[in-house]
């Protein structure tokens, strides 16, 4: 077996996080010292084709986009389940590949039942 | 960590950015191939400057925030999507072992167990970037383009993911490194896994907002989608995240499926190995490319979605299919165990 990473290995991550957060940072606040300002109350509208602004854009939307965010996270776990088996998926034989295939059946049929409570139904 | 891995890192930043600032140029030039024009040509010889010429323009132009917005949030949203797109190069294995001054280095930032939980970790975060930016606007569009690109990227982050379990269960681990090692022995992973890496490619399309699934941008329903009040540096940071994503996936996907830096026969023609591991660079660079290139050619070949298409694509066709890619991988092994008694 390969060893079990460090906490020493992810010191190369903060790097590159802090590298990247500094040049975000950094052409950030050059960008908006670079270029010009102009205000104007016209100009400082939301943008709607060029009519005039009806309202704003803190408004109830479909719920459609909630239920699919939702659904995401159920199934983002049970895949999420699956991976410490795959990465031991040799070492744990036929017998582990049949429990498995009866959890992904479970998954399958909440999927099933999800779909066929038409929640993917976008008109 | 050492000064080399530190100096490795800072060598990997200025290549992305560069990679990414080109591969903006490469586009128009693609694009104009495709469309049998000529492309950008007016900044330096065949355009070459053009990046740099946007670049600064960019800087230049008014950094313009909508009364209506959440000014904080506003400016959070690219640099997430910004930050995010650059932080997760950093597992991926960009060559083999290099001997110089009688040390040993690994072009490969780090390489932690979890190498690909990482980059699908930090990819996840990206999305936060764009539904914050596209909030943040207080726009009807750009909200309209957020709540999409957000369904739309997790929906594909399933089919990802299952796609990769299938890869995991055959290579037995996570780490990028030994992934791209044991396809060194056992040859490459698209030879075992094609299903799986179609549906990895089809995602990878979906999760970098590229067309065909650029619905969350789509310029004939929400004007510039998410980042239609954005100008300036914020938005010139959204377009840069999605060519340093495309980049990213582009090398994701070379070393999941295409044997990374592996280049097959090469160990077996005596080089140096020093020599070895910089052709192996040069090819793990070449595929990247060509998937850069392919991202490109799909993006000016076909025409995009509709949204409740890829909602059925995602959810109808490429989840179901990335459960039965598990199940088959898994009973294929099996039975070839069994046949070997």
């Amino acid at each position: 077996m390969e060893p079990i990473s460090t906490p020493h290995d992810y010191l190369p991550v903060l790097v590159q996080a802090a590298i990247a957060v500094g040049f975000v940072g950094f052409a950030l606040s050059a960008a908006a010292f670079l270029g010009p300002r102009l205000h104007g109350r016209k100009k400082e509208e939301s943008f709607e084709c060029g009519i005039e602004q009806q309202g704003d854009a803190r408004r109830p939307f479909s719920v459609k986009y909630l239920l699919i965010a939702i659904l995401f996270v159920l199934f983002d776990v049970e895949v999420i389940f699956l991976y410490p088996w795959a990465v031991n998926f040799k070492a744990l034989g036929a017998v582990g590949f049949v429990e498995m295939v009866v959890f992904v059946g479970f998954v399958l049929a909440g999927l099933y039942y999800v779909l066929r409570k038409g929640v993917m139904r976008i008109e | 960590m050492t000064l080399a891995t530190a100096l490795f890192l800072l060598v990997l930043f200025v290549v992305t950015l560069t990679v990414a600032a080109y591969s903006t140029y490469a586009e128009r030039k693609v694009a104009a191939f495709l469309q049998d024009r000529i492309g950008p040509d007016r900044a330096g010889p065949f355009g070459i400057l053009q990046p740099l010429a946007d670049g600064t323009k960019m800087f230049m132009k008014e950094d313009f925030i909508p009364a209506a917005a959440n000014r904080r949030l506003f400016t959070l949203g690219p640099a997430i999507a910004m930050i995010t797109a650059l932080m997760t190069g950093v597992v991926i294995p960009w060559g083999g072992e290099l001997t110089l001054f009688g040390e040993t280095f690994r072009l490969q930032g780090t390489d932690p167990e979890i190498g690909i939980l990482f980059v699908f970790a930090i990819v996840s975060i990206g999305v936060y970037g764009i539904m914050l930016g596209g909030w943040a606007s207080n726009n009807k569009y750009a909200l309209l383009g957020s709540v999409r690109a957000a369904s739309q990227m997790v929906s594909y982050e399933l089919g990802m993911g299952l796609s990769i379990v299938a890869l995991v269960m055959l290579n037995g681990t996570l780490s990028l490194g030994g992934i791209v090692e044991h396809q060194a022995a056992h040859g490459w992973n698209i030879i075992y896994q094609p299903l799986g890496f179609i549906i990895f490619l089809v995602c990878a399309f979906a999760e970098t907002n590229r067309s065909p699934f650029d619905m969350p941008e789509c310029e004939t329903e929400l004007v510039g989608g998410y980042h239609t009040e954005f100008s300036s540096m914020k938005l010139g940071f959204f377009l840069f995240a999605e060519y340093t994503n495309m980049f990213i996936s582009s090398a994701v996907i070379s070393t999941l499926y295409f044997g990374g830096y592996h280049v097959p026969g090469l160990d077996r023609l005596g080089l140096d190995p020093n020599l070895t591991t910089l052709i192996g660079t040069a090819a793990m660079f070449a595929k990247t490319f060509f998937f850069i290139f392919f991202f490109m050619w799909v993006r000016w070949s076909t025409p995009r979605f509709r949204f409740d298409q890829l909602m059925n694509l995602g959810w109808k066709g490429l989840i179901p299919l990335g459960i039965a890619n598990v199940l088959i991988t898994g009973t294929v092994y099996h039975l070839a165990e069994l046949w070997k008694g």
